[in-house]
């Protein structure tokens, strides 16, 4: 995973509530096998609509998304990560994420962060009136800033910690082979195991 | 203090914890399907690792499976190569697996519990946000991306932050002609789309008791649409006689023994939860969506409301777009709204049960003309089932098209199945987004019967209207 510790950058204010996860990445680009190349599928039937804010000229190269409450609610694809990322989306604050979404993010390092109405209004507004002045998020220091705003935030510590190493979660979870090994001589006899449809069912 | 059913589950499930904010949880079963899975095992194999227990998994086709004919090839290219590398993917690390054709085929909600691989007090995880569905059996079953997929391949654990509990109590018993499909739209309709966020809801009363084991899938199906992470009912009689009759299960005193052990899932009478709310279900009738989100549903008798009815701001400009893309004028009366397809399917509402409230609303009826009526069976078993209580029959007398292939077909429109631009239908699928069911589609969430009797009227209908 890709560490992420501060990250200053422009950023694209989408005044909108309610982005599911199949407006982020509509359903005919998940038949890709790739975890890569979705950039052009990001928000793609919005992008084909007139005045789409991604699309203004001076929004190109920005890096921190500004959303409005729950941003990637709906289907757990987690290409809605993986195409914000190709774009070049290294935060996305908003006042409230989907669930799965949010887990999504943070395995891949997109910091999503939580932040209260009021301050995403403000920083729209101050995007708005200034589309090249940047957007800092701090991971060290759990804080967003932009012009005079600074807005702290809260992160579990498992994943903050894994996000600023870079760690593979995987591996991390691996120190704890022992245990895993031990819960699984407890488990019990008759709960069920998948097996192979027979031929005969065939 | 007591604890909650699923509080219950999830420490019977703790590997270790952090400290750090999360539960290692292990995990009883992973489902998979054919989406969502390929970039999982590519960096399993990239990283040399393998799957810990592939008899704790199970993979099935259902994104893109062709639906007209079991000897059809899957049309799309990269649908297809989806599908090969499911089938490679299985083979290569020794996961059962469930291919199209196969009578054990079907959306994987479906099959599970079909399987009998879903019992009360079960972790179960797919790259799937509808895995709330196997709630209804007492188990704690999430949605996860694929990124976690590959986690739990390695590992059988997965690292979640501890949830809240919300208890949504069902108050008498639903009306006769109003299903759990209507109690969830008017739930979500109730609390939106962020309601559950963060939480694990208990559906509980008197209401849910009186459920059918369809109906409570149908019923926490539908609960991730309220932004929850998991929907759970407790287990009772009616969880072990569904039980009792699919294959793999226990017999004699092993049997006794689980039941016994799963008596004592059931949150404890002191228990507390974070969040409750009550639904009345005598005053529930037929709900239906009106717009791009299943917040945004009202019932059958109701009319389309005006964006400035809202109370904030971002409602009202979220109403606002919902009307547009759904063309749709403030004040109509739902039941003026005509439609050119009704898809009854998806894991939501495609079980026997389903097919059958569909096929009492069409016995002696015909599909209106011009409307095409598609009937897609959850899994391959619920279309021999069907054609056994000839279900089959009624819907061909009726011009239904009931198609051969199980699967999400037109729910996530990925195979040939899908609506063209500006085409509306009645769905008794999930989703109502924008695009869901194809580039410009507009979609009305509704029960199968709604979905039959509108089919039949060729407007938004409720079976009394006939
Ligand atoms: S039927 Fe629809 S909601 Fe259910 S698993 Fe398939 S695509 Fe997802």
């Amino acid at each position: 995973m890709e560490k992420f510790t501060v990250h200053s950058g422009t950023a694209v204010p989408l005044r909108r509530t309610d982005v599911d996860t199949d407006q982020i990445i509509p359903v005919r680009f998940c038949a890709s096998t790739s975890r890569t190349g979705h950039a052009d599928a990001l928000f793609a039937d919005w992008r084909a609509e007139d005045g789409f804010v991604l699309e203004e000229p001076e929004r190109r190269g920005a890096s921190v998304l500004l959303a409005g409450q729950d941003f990637g609610t709906g289907s757990s694809r987690e290409y809605a990560v993986w195409a914000l990322q190709d774009y070049g989306f290294r935060a996305v604050i908003a006042p409230r994420f989907g669930d799965i979404f949010r887990g999504n993010s943070l395995m891949n390092g997109l910091l999503t962060v939580v932040a209260p109405d009021a301050v995403v209004e403000r920083l729209w507004e101050l995007t708005e009136a200034d589309p090249a002045v940047p957007v800092t998020v701090d991971l060290e220091r759990l804080q967003v800033r932009c012009a005079g705003l600074v807005q702290g935030f809260t992160l579990d510590e498992d994943a903050r910690r894994r996000l600023l190493c870079g760690l593979d979660a995987i591996a991390d979870t691996l120190r704890f082979e022992a245990d895993i090994a031990a819960y699984e001589a407890t488990r019990r006899p008759a709960l069920p195991v998948t097996r192979r449809p027979s031929a005969a069912a065939r | 203090m007591g604890t909650t059913l699923a509080q219950k589950t999830w420490d019977a499930h703790v590997v270790r914890r952090t400290g750090g904010g999360e539960d290692l949880l292990y995990i009883d079963l992973q489902l998979l399907h054919e989406v969502n899975t390929p970039q999982a095992f590519d960096r399993l194999r990239a990283a040399g690792r393998t799957v810990r227990r592939p008899g704790l998994t199970l993979g099935t086709e259902d994104h893109n499976t062709p639906t007209l004919a079991l000897d059809r090839v899957i049309k799309d290219r990269e649908g297809r190569r989806q599908a090969e590398l499911m089938r490679s993917n299985c083979a290569e690390f020794g996961i059962p697996l469930h291919r199209f054709g196969d009578p054990g085929q079907g959306i994987v909600h479906v099959i599970a519990p079909e399987l009998g691989l879903v019992r009360p007090g079960m972790t179960i995880v797919c790259c799937d946000s509808h895995t709330t569905t196997l709630g209804a059996f007492g188990a704690l079953a999430f949605g996860i991306g694929a990124s976690q997929v590959e986690h739990v391949l390695a590992t059988q654990t997965l690292p979640m932050r501890p949830l809240k509990s919300m208890a949504v109590h069902v108050d008498g018993t639903l009306p006769a002609g109003v299903g759990a499909k209507d109690l969830v739209l008017a739930l979500i309709a109730r609390i939106g789309t962020a309601g559950g966020q963060g939480h694990i809801v208990e559906y509980r009363g008197e209401g849910v008791r009186a459920l059918s084991m369809e109906a409570r899938m149908t019923l926490c199906n539908m609960t991730v649409e309220a932004g929850s992470r998991a929907g759970t009912v407790a287990p009772d009689e009616t969880t072990y006689a569904y039980l009792a009759q699919c294959p793999g299960m226990p017999q004699g005193a092993a049997w006794d023994e689980e039941v016994a052990y799963w008596r004592s899932l059931v949150s404890d009478a002191d228990a507390r939860f974070d969040k409750e709310v009550t639904l009345r279900a005598g005053e529930l009738s037929p709900y239906v969506s009106w717009g791009t989100n299943p917040a945004q549903s009202v019932p059958l008798d109701g009319r389309v409301p005006a964006a400035d009815g809202f109370a904030t701001a971002a409602e009202r400009a979220a109403a606002e777009r919902a009307l547009d893309y759904m063309d749709l004028k403030p004040g109509t009366p739902l039941r003026d709204v005509a439609v050119d397809t009704v898809f009854l399917g998806s894991c939501t509402n495609s079980r026997i049960e389903d097919l059958r409230a569909a096929a009492d609303v069409l016995r002696g009826r015909k599909v209106a003309d011009g409307l095409h009526l598609m009937i897609v069976p959850g899994s391959a078993r619920v279309r021999l089932q069907a054609v056994e209580e000839g279900l089959d029959r009624v819907f061909a007398e009726a011009g239904a098209d009931f198609r051969v292939g199980a699967g999400c077909s037109m729910c996530a429109a990925l195979n040939e199945d899908r609506l063209l631009p500006g085409q509306r239908a009645a769905s008794t699928s999930n989703r109502n987004f924008e695009g869901r069911q194809g580039r410009g589609s507009r979609t009305h969430i509704v029960s199968p019967a709604v979905a039959a009797a509108t089919a039949v009227t060729g407007r938004l209908s409720s079976p009394a209207d006939l």
